[in-house]
């Protein structure tokens, strides 16, 4: 079960290791994605620190880490073809993921249903 | 493609000359080493010298300029841009100048007219924003801003105040405040704004601490708006222990009514480009001065020019607290000239006379464009009004469609999708030198469109169809750019 930050990002668990992403409403809102800059696997990231930038023809967008933990693996395909997030970014498109994570910090995020309220209230 | 847009090197025939040359008559040179000649000739055009004019004639017949079109690119200040100007900067004493004649024995008595214009702009400037002095060096807005917060970063650094390491950038900002605060060295911390479109006070004040070096403010802000506390925004920030910054691309709407350095900004940049009518169509040259408060004053840029006390003026480079060299030799000298002359020829009176203008015109624009346009901010914009295309975007056309069909419209598109926390929006500057009549050619423009949002939105999503190319597909050029070709 994916959970969300008011940043638009995604957060899935797959055991001890945290896929994330970025929402598909984030997608839609920046429109065809142009650039990807992924993080170095190896980095040590705290949960809001910005792990990657997302481009597109209207705008530059930092995607800020939805929790703490360590870089294990990037997803380098994003770099040639950045369009899979417009097509599927809460599936295909994944941006990276990480190990040594704080379950704490996932279970602090909002479920689909209060990601969805938040963003009518947005 | 159609013809307007063929190269040269389609143009012509094989042997086709501009003029026939006579026969060589002095010996070849036959001792040029092998290996640095070419293989094969050149590749030129081979076109008579009627092919040749027309060519470029009708090339520079699809310019788009503002001595051609309307042109009411939000936050880039468009304005038209006097022809006298061109005139002071060409004259021979100016325009055969040697940026190293100063530097030379006896060169600065050769120099003593290039020396005043800069000195006396710096004066002006620091008159009129309320600044104790100005660099002239910076060569562009962004340029400004990263001098600027290098000076921020000097200041803290000389007195010993190392954790400074946050600037705070309100979300409304340009993309080059923060990538200039992140060029000098800080962390961005990003201030929202809040729903009447100004500073968030109560966030600001939950920012603030022994970590804040300072923050970067646009004012009037990026939504077109002048930010009532925007004084009580600078006193947090100096409570707390950083400077603030003003970007002053937006200055055109307050130049001469209030000035940044009486609301308590400690470094400012303007841009020449913008506001005091430089032209910068192309890209550049551009010019983005430096004001500073007294306490900066140690770290400005060197070269300084100094008046000496018999009225003639020298260069100093003897500053140690200096942050250095920022740019060769003056700054952008023939551009600096062009703002002396505007700000002689405006006088005191004319420069208030311009923001009012200026700022007439958006409120124009804004009231009536309303109603067919969401406005999402609606109160009295300044020199600018940002509309959103968001009630077009429910037939699926959007800012984008509307600045395309803009195009076939004689008009420049306003700048789209910035500010960035404004979904759809066009952000429309007219300037102070356009007619009532022409505003109102662009608002017509702008309300048929909006009608025609309704009906035929095929028509929008085409557009534009009067140019040599239509609709480019900026994504591929973006994910795919083939620059070598
Ligand atoms: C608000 C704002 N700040 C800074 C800049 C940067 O100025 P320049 O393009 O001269 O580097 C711009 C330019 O468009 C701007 O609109």
């Amino acid at each position: 079960m994916k959970r969300y930050t008011k940043d638009h990002e995604w957060v899935e668990l797959e055991g001890d290791i945290a896929v994330v992403g970025i929402s598909e409403h984030a997608a839609g809102e920046l429109g065809d994605i142009t650039f990807v800059e992924l993080p170095a696997v190896g980095n040590d990231v705290i949960l809001g620190d910005p792990i990657a930038v997302v481009e597109s023809v209207k705008a530059a967008s930092d995607v800020y880490a939805p929790i703490s933990g360590t870089v294990k693996e990037i997803h380098s395909e994003l770099e040639e073809d950045p369009g899979i997030i417009n097509t599927s970014s809460e599936g295909d498109g994944w941006i990276c993921k990480l190990d040594n994570i704080d379950i704490a910090e996932f279970e602090d995020l909002m479920d689909k249903k209060a990601y969805d309220e938040f963003l009518k209230e947005d | 493609m159609g013809r307007d847009v063929e190269l040269i090197f389609d143009k012509g025939a094989p042997g086709r000359r501009g003029s026939s040359l006579p026969a060589m008559d002095v010996p070849k040179a036959d001792d040029f080493p092998e290996e640095l000649r070419r293989g094969a000739p050149p590749r030129l055009p081979e076109v008579s010298e009627l092919e040749a004019v027309r060519h470029f004639t009708r090339l520079s017949r699809l310019n788009f300029g503002v001595d051609s079109h309307f042109y009411p690119l939000g936050s880039c200040t468009m304005k038209y841009n006097p022809k006298f100007h061109e005139k002071i900067a060409s004259l021979y004493g100016f325009a055969a100048l040697h940026p190293l004649l100063p530097q030379l024995r006896r060169g600065g008595a050769l120099t003593q007219g290039a020396l005043a214009v800069i000195y006396e702009t710096e004066r002006l400037l620091s008159a009129i924003l309320g600044f104790e002095q100005f660099t002239m060096q910076p060569l562009a807005g962004a340029h400004g801003e990263l001098t600027g917060v290098m000076l921020i970063a000097a200041y803290h650094k000389d007195r010993g105040d190392k954790d400074r390491k946050v600037m705070l950038i309100p979300d409304a900002a340009h993309g080059t405040n923060p990538a200039s605060a992140a060029m000098a060295g800080f962390d961005t911390k990003i201030v929202p704004t809040d729903n009447d479109g100004n500073v968030d006070l109560e966030v600001l004040k939950s920012l603030l601490g022994p970590e804040t070096a300072g923050i970067m403010l646009t004012c009037p802000n990026t939504l077109g708006l002048f930010d009532p506390n925007t004084k009580e925004v600078c006193a947090l920030v100096k409570e707390a222990g950083g400077l603030s910054y003003c970007d002053g691309a937006n200055l055109n709407a307050i130049i001469g009514r209030v000035r940044p350095g009486d609301l308590g900004f400690d470094v400012m940049h303007v841009n020449l480009h913008k506001t005091f009518s430089t032209p910068h169509g192309g890209g550049g040259p551009g010019a983005g001065p430096v004001g500073v408060a007294e306490h900066l004053v140690p770290f400005l840029p060197i070269s300084r020019v100094v008046k000496r006390q018999d009225g003639t003026y020298t260069l100093q480079y003897n500053y140690p607290k200096s942050i250095g060299y920022i740019a060769p030799f003056y700054g952008n000298f023939a551009v600096i000239l062009r703002a002396y002359a505007y700000l002689l020829t405006l006088g005191r009176k004319g420069l208030v006379r311009v923001g009012e203008n200026a700022v007439l015109n958006a409120n124009y624009i804004r009231a009536r464009l309303a109603g067919k346009y969401e406005v999402p901010y609606d109160r009295f914009c300044t020199h600018e009004c940002v509309i959103s295309a968001s009630k077009q975007a429910k037939q699926d056309v959007h800012a984008l469609d509307i600045a395309k069909a803009l195009i076939d419209r004689g008009f420049h598109p306003p700048t789209m999708y910035f500010p960035l926390i404004v979904k759809e929006a066009l952000m429309i500057e007219p300037t102070e030198t356009e007619s009532k009549e022409e505003l109102d050619e662009f608002i017509n423009a702008m309300l048929e469109i909006a009608e025609t949002a309704e009906t035929d939105q095929d028509a929008l999503k085409n557009a534009p169809v009067t140019t040599p190319v239509s609709r480019l597909d900026e994504t591929l050029a973006a994910r795919k750019p083939r620059v070598a070709e």
